[in-house]
């Protein structure tokens, strides 16, 4: 794994470098900003209920953003053939990309933390949900990322990378709203499916193992299968 | 040293490989011969780990590329088709990046960076970005990166391709410097690259070998004889009394100038040397000779046999 770094490195100086780490920072902070402002001066609400409702969604299409080029667009300028021949294994290649798009996710998230402070001077906040909805969205985000640079570890194309995972991370987080349309036996299952299922336990306070098994489950599978992909070349 | 072993790749049903044999010993440098579309490319790509082959095997330095990948890599300096490189990164931080991907010993960085740079010629542009570089600029880039670690074995795809002449004779020249200490595997389609750098050469046509050996052999093999050009001055045709010289096999007339000036082609059998006779002939009948020398057949006439014949 002593490759990771250089990979590691290499892709946040290119997202820095570019306007995309600039876009996706102000796009998610500005939005966090709005629902937060309104539940604080409209409603009178010092609270980040609001906010951590919003960012889930925020994150349906701010993720695949993030994702979407990490791979293909090696593959369509043809760097990842100079990149594959490199003495480093196909894993620390991902997880070197995947750690960097989980850093700028990680630098947005903590952007929002002066939501958080303003809520704490302002009046009697309960930091133990406010801690607790932080690491939920670190593990949602850490989750969506994974399937996002499987996305686009399949295809040269940034448009359809985007798309595909926007459309994967969607069903995931509204399989959770459309429970009652399944038979009750199976209700059960797509509810464990769900990720803002288990990211509404997390912020609840609740620190589950089957929760935390859920996102390392997607983050190795999307992981897994990003490294097969690259193997195989696609 | 690389061998390869009855390579065959195949995309779908199309053998883009079928069935290669070579081996490409230290320090030579190898041209790779071939029609767009032969396998030239292919070919490297599972040298270099890039492809698994679909059948056979290939060895660099004793190591299977399949199953000692990592250790393989490590030793190879690879310029993929077209040099593809980070658009959005200068040249020091490309160089650096791959540096570091490399496992070259942190202390060592600098000084292989400033070596490559220096080699390859990039000391103006090395704070440039490596989207504004020309395409012949970003070529020197790639085999920068190429070269940056010191690599026993160098495969470089086209390196001269979209370069103008001046440029095309510096990476040459560079490439046969390199040569002196590594074992050097290009690919062009210019036949005059071949002639000015390669101790060996290996033509490939529709995914096989159809010639694998020297220069000169080269030369020969679609010819099959020695060819002798001859310029000289006599009165009256010359050709019947050089038919009459041992080993001549045919005379063909090239040209004919005013008082009696002919420039001849004459054809012998392979590995002869007639030159020594025709000069005796010349100086029994009295004519004039004006030029005498060994003539190859040019390396297009060679390619074309040997690549449309199959």
């Amino acid at each position: 794994m002593s490759n990771v770094m250089p990979i590691l490195k290499k892709e946040l100086r290119s997202y820095f470098a570019s306007p995309v780490a600039y876009i996706v920072l102000s796009v998610f902070v500005l939005i966090c900003g709005w629902f937060f402002s309104t539940s604080l001066f409209v409603v009178g609400q010092a609270s980040m209920r609001n906010v951590f409702t919003i960012i889930p969604f925020v994150f349906t299409f701010l993720v695949p953003a993030i994702t979407m080029r990490l791979l293909s667009e090696e593959k369509k300028t043809g760097t990842f053939e100079l990149l594959v021949t490199m003495p480093i294994s196909d894993i620390e290649v991902i997880v070197g990309k995947y750690l960097a798009a989980l850093v700028l996710l990680a630098v947005a998230i903590g952007l929002t933390s002066i939501n958080a402070f303003t809520i704490a001077m302002l009046g009697k906040a309960d930091h133990g949900a406010t801690f607790a909805g932080y690491v939920g969205l670190l593990l949602l985000g850490a989750g969506y990322l994974a399937i996002g640079i499987l996305a686009s570890s399949l295809t040269e194309n940034q448009i359809v990378a985007f798309i595909t995972s926007f459309l994967v991370i969607f069903v995931l987080s509204l399989i959770d709203k459309v429970l009652i349309f399944f038979p009750a036996a199976l209700a059960s299952i797509f509810e464990y499916m769900s990720a803002e299922y288990h990211f509404n336990n997390i912020a609840r306070g609740v620190l589950d193992s089957r929760d935390l098994v859920y996102y390392a489950s997607l983050v190795a599978i999307g992981l897994y299968f990003s490294a097969r992909a690259l193997h195989r070349r696609l | 040293m690389i061998e390869v072993q009855e390579l065959t790749k195949l995309f779908g049903e199309t053998h883009a490989v079928d069935g290669v044999s070579f081996r490409v010993q230290n320090g030579e440098i190898l041209g790779f011969l071939g029609p767009n579309g032969a396998g030239k490319t292919t070919s490297m790509r599972v040298i270099t780990c890039y492809l698994p082959p679909t059948s056979g095997r290939v060895l660099v330095d004793g190591l299977d590329v399949v199953e000692r990948s990592l250790e393989v890599r490590q030793k190879i300096g690879y310029l993929p088709e077209s040099a593809p490189l980070y658009l959005d990164m200068n040249v020091v931080d490309y160089l650096d990046f791959i540096a570091a991907v490399r496992r070259v010993p942190k202390l060592q960085v600098r000084q292989k960076v400033k070596h490559a740079v220096e080699v390859c010629g990039l000391g103006e542009v090395v704070q440039k970005n490596v989207g504004q570089l020309s395409s012949g600029y970003r070529q020197r880039v790639g085999l920068a990166q190429a070269i940056l670690h010191d690599p026993e074995i160098l495969v470089l795809d086209e390196p001269t391709r979209g370069l103008d002449p001046n440029q095309i004779i510096e990476i040459r020249h560079l490439i046969r410097e390199l040569g002196r200490q590594k074992t050097v595997i290009f690919s062009t389609h210019i036949l005059q690259e071949v002639e000015a750098l390669c101790d060996r050469v290996l033509i490939i046509d529709k995914g096989k070998i159809v010639f694998d050996g020297s220069k000169d052999e080269l030369a020969l093999s679609a010819s099959g004889r020695e060819l002798i050009y001859v310029e000289l001055r006599a009165d009256g045709d010359v050709r019947d009394q050089l038919r009459q010289v041992a080993q001549v096999e045919a005379v063909h007339l090239v040209a004919k100038g005013s008082d009696g000036q002919v420039q001849l082609r004459v054809e012998a059998a392979r590995g002869s040397d007639v030159r020594e006779r025709i000069f005796r002939t010349a100086v029994e009948k009295g004519w004039t000779l004006l030029e005498l020398r060994r003539d190859t057949r040019s390396f297009e006439d060679v390619f074309r046999e040997l690549t449309m014949s199959s």
